[in-house]
């Protein structure tokens, strides 16, 4: 049995060695894309199986599509998705917790049945002859590619460009606003202020006991409340306010505890304060 | 010759449309429009009598095809006319007396507003009744029918007015509906049996048809006749229908209307003479009501409902004469005929005492008014010397000979009619005294009168709307109301003398009819001797009641029978309990069933399916990721068949 | 090694996305599982031309990336203005079909 036998229906065993490895890693990357928790980790690991998609592309004799994949897509499609996370909120968690009734379970069912009836559909069909891509690579797949679509798949090809424009026309239409009136300036900003009656002093700063930048955390009032007012209003929609007064008042007080331990004065009963999202909890 | 039948329809038809279509500008000369019309048609029907008398006896039939109605395959309705000796004798009745009757109304309705449209439904009625009389098949002959059924209506209601007389309508018309049922029903089994509801396809193939159909068809046609000629147990209109003017009353009860059942028998006379119990039934019909009405008439005080049981109980003589075949069906016409003359004669004569007594109808506020009203009481008298079979007069002659006929019915059968008919002639003779002696004779009672008492029986509403308590001043009446009275007088006096008189009457209908001799187990002169017995004894009974002692103003409360007589002997009631209250139930059951059962079935699938995509409609819970779990089943699920597919 | 295991890799990652599709609310997540189930579907498109010794899958594969891409420029347009007018990105949050 010749080498190029063997090829129609085995691969190389450094080939094979690489598959197990690297499906395993795009596995795992795929299950974190559906199971992280924030989307920027959704989006790394997605990259990360493109490029094992690539390294597969490669491998299978697809030299032009192995470095698209790179390119284009880890490099801009997913960067583009890393962008619009971090428009959205790049800190924001995404609750796992279920709210239709039996989605999940119906989900995992449908999930598991159209997988197992895919693999047996492949298993069933005995594609056991391979041709290799040899042949059709002889003059270079990059040329091999083109000659196919700029003659057999050229209509295809047109197409396909009338509608990236079209959708790259759509995005703007759709994200794009246009401004009816004129943007108000700082003075007639002041101005409405005063009128309305509303914040006519600047707004008050963030961060009380201020440790690190503290741009999330808000304000305390006299009271010792916090005031949302004190946070920047694009952090406060993302819901990225960080309740920290309870935070710092327990630190206050481990600190006199342990002044108080070290004075050997006698203990006081601690008041516990609770962070407010652990006694939401 | 022929061609002249239908003008005598259409010369009533015509004054109807004209009268009622030319509206007020007619006011003034309407009636007499009315009466001319009514006059020519009697004028046609001397010519065409005068033809059919030139002619031999066998050939007295004349066919008129004026136009084919309803052509289908299969089912030929023809307006077609035949004139032969049964028609012709109504057409002469209908149109000599209506036209009387006519002449009268132009005094009687004098000072009506409506009177135009009083001549235009009275020549209405005229058109419709001669259609009956002289269609060829029976669907024209409904048409007539139903026209007499239209014109009683709105002649009965004229003084609509008066609640009463709306509500008389109204009950004529709807008991007349049950009869009508009854035609057409008739006329349907004679279609599927016959194929045919000419007259002469049906007679001539009654031989060779089942017996009970031929006797479904004739109790059909019984039910009809009862309904039109207020026999029991559809006579309960009759005396409600005494609430339309005089003139209409004895329209309804001398020429036309209550004739038209008795024309209906005899002139399906083949039918019923092959169906001998359906015969039977218009025998026993024809008995029951004689008595009935006899009954009936002997309780009213009221003039007009007096007369009009003596209608329903004379036109028992004729349809238990009809329903004894062909012995009975000459004199049933015959009797029909003198009836027409005498009957309308006291209606008339009633009509005229009502118009010099300010439309007082309780006789026993009359009473002497022979002196006041002499031309009245003389036509009234003849008339009454007529009806009670006065020898010599034409009561005597043609109830005389049903009576013989009945009792030549044979058997037990025969000894049944002829006694009911002998009381019923006892009876006759008493009420029609009474009715004599309480208008003409006894004190003036009508002279200061105390203010009506309101328990009075037969308390009139017409007296109270004309508004006139004042003491009445009897008077004659005009001219044009007497002669018509006397014409009808002398008819009553001759006419059955002139039938009777070398079996004139006989010899002339018996093409049409047939004709038959019973076997009588009793002589001629035997039960005109009974007759005349019990003739006396009513009148006798009625002179000491009624004669020697004079009439209470107020009727006294009588016995059990007087006060269910007064009531028309429970008839309304009875339709009342029976007829509406089981109807009502039955309504109301059937109501419960289709709220309950119906209803149900309905709306409980409506609200199963409602209740159903109320559930469905929780699917659609509006969450893209809902509806992409769907997809994407439906998608494992197209993989499985395409699986599925490779695998078989 | 048989090569038709690229293509249960394929199966597996396609249906992996596809549940994710389902599972997650997050329209850029949900966003990232369907780019994950057309990844999938090139790698079976590049194993079958393979399989066949032509170039037409990758063909189709390189053609489906260019969709791709004209859909997710279109897709993020739309999670972007959704996020402007709702401030957020759940896609639970439009579900304005319902009644």
């Amino acid at each position: 049995m010749s080498a190029t036998q063997l090829a129609a229906y085995t691969t190389s065993t450094g080939e094979a060695f690489q598959f197990w490895v690297l499906g395993t890693v795009a596995v795992i990357g795929a299950l974190s894309t559906v199971f992280m928790r924030k989307a920027v980790h959704s989006a790394l690991s997605l990259a990360g199986t493109m490029i094992v998609l690539a390294v597969f592309y490669l491998a299978n004799g697809a030299y032009f599509l192995g470095i698209v994949q790179i390119v284009v897509y880890t490099g801009a499609i997913m960067m583009l998705f890393l962008f619009v996370v971090m428009l959205v909120g790049v800190t924001a968690a995404d609750s796992l917790k279920e709210t239709i009734k039996g989605q999940r379970w119906l989900a995992l069912l449908c999930g598991a049945g159209f997988g197992v009836l895919l693999l047996a559909g492949i298993a069933n069909a005995s594609l056991k002859e391979f041709d290799g891509t040899g042949q059709a690579n002889a003059n270079g797949n990059v040329q091999g590619l083109a000659s196919l679509i700029f003659t057999k798949y050229v209509f295809a090809f047109e197409i396909t460009g009338a509608l990236l424009i079209t959708a790259a026309v759509g995005a703007m239409v759709l994200t794009h606003r246009e401004r009816t009136e004129r943007a108000k300036t700082q003075r007639e900003l002041s101005e409405q202020r005063v009128r309305e009656g509303t914040h006519v002093p600047p707004l008050p700063a963030p961060g009380v006991y201020a440790r690190h930048n503290a741009v999330d955390i808000a304000g305390l009032l006299p009271d010792g409340t916090p005031s949302e007012l004190t946070v920047s209003k694009t952090l406060r929609e993302r819901g990225q306010i960080r309740d920290v007064s309870t935070e710092a008042l327990n630190d206050l007080r481990a600190l006199e505890q342990r002044a108080e331990e070290r004075l050997e004065r006698r203990q006081i009963e601690p008041a516990t304060f609770k962070r407010a999202e652990e006694a939401s909890k | 010759m022929e061609n002249l039948i239908a003008l005598l329809i259409a010369a009533p038809l015509l004054g109807a449309a004209v009268l009622l279509v030319g509206g007020r500008r007619l006011d003034a000369v309407g009636h007499w429009i009315g009466t001319l019309l009514s006059a020519a048609s009697f004028v046609i029907g001397l010519v065409l009598f005068a033809g059919l008398l030139g002619r031999d006896a066998g050939s007295r039939t004349l066919i008129q095809h004026l136009f084919s109605w309803i052509p289908v395959a299969g089912f030929q309705a023809d307006v077609t006319f035949r004139l032969d000796q049964l028609s012709m004798t109504f057409v002469l009745l209908i149109t000599g007396v209506g036209s009387l009757i006519h002449l009268y109304s132009v005094g009687y309705m004098e000072h009506d507003e409506r009177r135009r449209r009083f001549f235009g439904y009275l020549n209405l009625f005229l058109a419709a009744m001669l259609l009956l009389v002289l269609a060829d098949n029976y669907l024209l002959l409904y048409v007539g029918w139903e026209g007499v059924g239209l014109a009683s209506y709105l002649l009965i209601g004229f003084w609509q007015h008066k609640p009463s007389a709306a509500t008389a309508a109204k009950k004529a018309f709807l008991v007349n509906r049950v009869g009508d049922m009854g035609l057409s029903i008739a006329i349907m089994l004679m279609f599927t049996t016959f194929g045919s509801f000419a007259f002469g396809p049906v007679f001539s193939h009654v031989g060779d048809t089942s017996q009970g159909k031929l006797t479904a068809i004739a109790l059909m046609l019984l039910l009809a006749a009862c309904g039109k000629s207020a026999q029991v147990p559809l006579q309960s209109w009759l005396g409600d229908a005494m609430e339309g003017p005089t003139p209409v009353s004895a329209l309804i009860h001398a020429a036309t209307m209550v004739t038209a059942g008795v024309y209906l028998i005899v002139r399906s006379g083949a039918v019923f003479n092959a169906a001998p119990d359906a015969q039977l039934a218009v025998t026993v019909v024809g008995a029951v009501t004689l008595l009935f009405g006899a009954i009936v008439g002997c309780a009213k005080d009221d003039i007009k409902k007096a007369l009009a049981g003596s209608t329903m109980s004379q036109i028992g003589y004729m349809v238990l004469a009809a329903g004894l075949g062909p012995i009975g069906y000459v004199f049933a016409i015959m009797h029909l005929v003198t009836h027409g003359f005498f009957k309308a004669g006291l209606f008339l004569g009633a009509g005229s005492v009502m118009h010099g007594m300010n439309d007082e109808v309780d006789m026993r506020r009359y009473g002497g008014l022979r002196k006041y009203m002499p031309v009245t009481f003389i036509t009234f008298g003849l008339g009454y010397l007529a009806i009670i079979g006065f020898p010599g007069l034409s009561g005597f002659f043609s109830k005389d000979k049903i009576i013989e006929a009945a009792f030549a019915k044979g058997g037990t059968e025969g000894w049944i009619l002829g006694g009911a008919a002998l009381l019923g002639a006892a009876i006759t003779a008493f009420y029609m005294t009474r009715v004599m002696l309480m208008t003409f004779f006894g004190e003036e009672r009508w002279r200061n009168q105390p203010t009506r008492s309101p328990e009075a029986p037969s308390a009139e509403p017409a007296a109270e709307h004309r508004g006139e308590h004042a003491e009445p001043h009897p008077h004659e009446s005009p001219k044009v109301m007497t002669i018509p009275m006397i014409v009808l007088a002398v008819g009553s006096v001759f006419g059955g003398a002139f039938f009777s008189i070398g079996d004139r009457f006989l010899h002339w209908l018996e093409p049409v009819t047939g004709h038959s001799e019973g076997n009588s187990p009793v002589s001629a002169w035997t039960v005109t001797g009974a007759t005349m017995v019990c003739l006396v004894v009513g009148v006798a009974i009625a002179w000491a009641q009624y004669g020697r002692k004079p009439v209470p103003a107020v009727a006294p409360r009588g016995s059990l029978l007087t006060r269910a007589a007064r009531r028309d002997l429970l008839q309304d009631d009875f339709n009342h309990v029976v007829l509406v209250r089981g109807g009502e139930h039955l309504t109301r059951s059937l109501v419960y069933v289709d709220h309950t059962l119906v209803d149900g079935v309905v709306n409980g699938t409506a609200a199963g399916f409602g209740g159903l995509s109320g559930r469905l409609r929780r699917v659609q819970n509006g969450f893209a990721r809902s509806y992409a779990v769907s997809m994407f089943g439906g998608a494992a699920l197209l993989v499985a068949a395409t699986l599925l597919m490779r695998a078989v | 090694m048989n090569p038709v295991n690229y293509l249960y890799l394929a199966a597996l990652l396609f249906t992996i996305g596809a549940t994710g599709v389902l599972i997650r609310r997050n329209a850029i997540v949900v966003f990232m599982c369907i780019e994950l189930m057309l990844n999938a579907c090139n790698l079976a498109f590049v194993t079958f031309s393979r399989m066949h010794g032509n170039l037409d899958g990758q063909i189709i594969a390189f053609f489906t990336m260019v969709v791709a891409a004209a859909e997710v420029v279109v897709g993020l347009a739309i999670i972007v203005s959704l996020f402007r007018t709702r401030h957020s990105a759940s896609v639970d949050d439009a579900s304005l079909m319902k009644l």
